[in-house]
């Protein structure tokens, strides 16, 4: 009670204060959305009304960029390509991650914390480092333009995070359940599958969320590893698109409008386990 | 609430306490088999390119014909401009880390006054945070265009001579660049920051303003010290990301140009490797990327081991 009084006796004497809290909240909102509302409202001009007025929304909103992108940008194409290989790679990474982590959380064995902290620590090699000889690598198995060379990249780059989240989860759920489900017979893999991940829901996801947003986003392994038109992903593809098209806003526009959409779905769907994935790797 | 705090320690905390032993022992090379798959990927990712990266850096052209070990990949590296230049401009993007940690704070501090819409502006300010960056980036070419919106708001607010060509201007690519990163970013270090706030006990602010505190008082002696460990790592991640996760921001808006003025060791690696065909030089310099980034993290771990002694809270 005394907290609550006190702090709204605060609220009210200061609402000089309140109304500069809203006024700095308010311009630095307007910044962090102008650049979405700039891609948005140039989605969908032509680019005659696009050269006349650049900061308004269009009066005479147009589908023909989107139909222009889709028809000369293969931009269908990469987008079946990005959704298969973040899709894979997520999954192909949670399924490695959980089995390691339910062995560095629930078993004992000699080596247990060299292990766990030689994979969390994997977390600060920069991608760019590991590139080179990957590509070699690729080339020699003839795997260059084929989308299982970045899913690959992708899932090691993406176990390290995922084993730490895993880990750290699976530590703090009770023992008692699975010791008593041992006793009963069952085995360490029944264990993990029937009582360990329907506990971990929360953990999982966040893990899939986070994953899926960095493959997604991710340019510089897929710009190396897929060069071929056929095989890039939506955001790799988008920078080429913007090579072609510069002179073109609104189509160029249009390409990132179209690879933002499903994060930002995947963001409404998901923003608690995205934040919570971000504020966990704090505890480092 | 439990769950919250205890994901909140590390592993290497935890290693300490260690799991309750199973009566019901498993063959010794179970957890191995578990780790196995893990372990593969990692292996193929991580351990094979660090290896093959020192040994591709140090493969030389032999005068006989065929490759031979030495030092001639990194003595090109250190007498290569491109290669100072990016040094220097990936030590210039570090100035970034103190602007963000300062504004991130600021704003976690306004919004966690929890006004009318707070929930409404965080939303905001996070949503930066989710574009892709080469989304950020080709959208910002045309927001520091000639006649985009960043000079017709400087025109706009009578700030005319003010108007520059942000991305051309070799003195204003690296300013414009880190402006940009700092615009995405920002989100992450606010929401990290908000969220540590929310779990400080408010009895201890409310005795702070009864005693007559005043707002920067609380902040700067009950709040801020409060966060010392949520600030230390976002401090250090976004060191981290200055050296290497700006890669995108750079191939999308400059290319690394105008000339060297936006160069920085990522792309600088990228264009030598694949663009001019030149692996071991691009290796020497990921070999120099990989010894600098393991020694600040080794720096800041043993900073973090010598004060941890008076840091009872976390």
């Amino acid at each position: 009670m005394a907290a609550t009084q006190s702090s709204r006796k605060a609220k009210g004497a200061s609402s000089l204060g309140t109304i500069l809290s809203h006024a700095v909240l308010i311009a630095i909102s307007i910044v962090a959305l102008y650049p979405i509302y700039y891609m948005v409202i140039t989605a969908f001009k032509n680019r005659q009304e696009y050269l006349s007025s650049q900061f308004l929304p269009p009066l005479h909103p147009t589908l023909q960029n989107l139909r222009e992108a889709i028809a000369q940008g293969d931009l269908l194409h990469w987008m079946l390509n990005s959704v298969i290989v973040t899709a894979v790679s997520v999954l192909a990474a949670t399924a490695a991650a959980i089995l390691a982590a339910y062995a560095l959380a629930r078993m004992q064995f000699p080596g247990r914390d060299t292990i766990l902290s030689g994979i969390v620590s994997l977390m600060v090699v920069p991608p760019v480092v590991l590139v080179v000889p990957l590509f070699l690598l690729m080339v020699h198995v003839g795997l260059i333009n084929t989308l299982p060379s970045v899913i690959v990249v992708y899932v090691g780059l993406t176990i390290p995070l995922s084993v730490y989240l895993l880990t750290n989860f699976f530590q703090a759920l009770p023992y008692e359940i699975e010791e008593a489900a041992r006793i009963d017979g069952c085995s360490p893999l029944g264990v993990l599958w029937r009582i360990v991940l329907p506990l971990s829901a929360p953990a999982l996801l966040t893990s899939i969320v986070v994953n899926a947003f960095w493959v997604w986003n991710e340019l510089l392994i897929a710009l190396v590893f897929l060069q071929s038109n056929e095989s890039r992903t939506l955001v790799a593809g988008l920078t080429l698109f913007q090579g072609q098209f510069q002179v073109n806003e609104p189509l160029v526009m249009t390409g990132a409008l179209i690879a933002t959409i499903p994060m930002l779905l995947l963001y409404l769907f998901g923003a608690r386990f995205f934040i919570r994935g971000l504020v966990a790797g704090s505890g480092k | 609430m439990t769950r919250a705090s205890t994901s909140e320690k590390g592993p290497a905390a935890r290693g300490r306490e260690r799991p309750k032993r199973s009566r019901l022992r498993n063959a010794p090379w179970t957890p191995y088999l578990y780790l196995l798959p893990a372990a593969a990927f990692i292996a193929l990712v991580f351990i094979y390119p660090l290896i093959e990266v020192v040994r591709t850096s140090l493969q030389v052209p032999a005068a006989t014909g065929g490759t031979t070990f030495g030092f001639t990949n990194y003595e090109f590296m250190l007498t290569d401009l491109a290669f100072r230049q990016a040094v220097l401009h990936n030590l210039i993007l570090l100035l970034s880390v103190p602007i963000m940690t300062v504004l991130a704070l600021l704003f976690s501090l306004l919004l966690w006054e929890q006004m009318r819409g707070w929930k409404w502006y965080r939303a905001f300010i996070f949503t930066p945070y989710i574009l892709a960056i080469p989304v950020v980036g080709l959208t910002f070419i045309y927001l520091y265009s000639a006649d985009g919106i960043v000079n017709t708001a400087l025109e706009a607010l009578g700030l005319g001579f003010l108007t520059r060509d942000w991305l051309g201007d070799p003195r204003l690519v690296l300013p414009s660049i880190m402006s940009v990163i700092i615009y995405r970013e920002l989100g992450f270090g606010t929401i990290l920051f908000l969220a540590r706030m929310m779990s400080i006990p408010t009895e201890l602010l409310d005795a702070a303003k009864t005693e007559g505190a005043n707002w920067f008082q609380v902040h700067r002696y009950v709040t801020i010290p409060q966060m010392r460990s949520v600030i230390e790592f976002f401090v250090v991640v976004e060191v981290i990301t200055m050296f290497s996760w700006v890669f995108a921001y750079v191939y999308t808006m400059t290319k690394g140009g105008p000339g060297f003025s936006s160069m920085i060791l990522e792309f600088y690696i990228w264009q030598n490797a694949f663009e001019f065909q030149s692996p071991g030089i691009a290796s020497a310099v990921a070999v120099v990327l990989m010894v600098a980034i393991s020694g600040l993290i080794f720096l800041q771990v043993r900073v973090r081991r010598d004060e941890s002694g008076g840091d009872a809270e976390q």
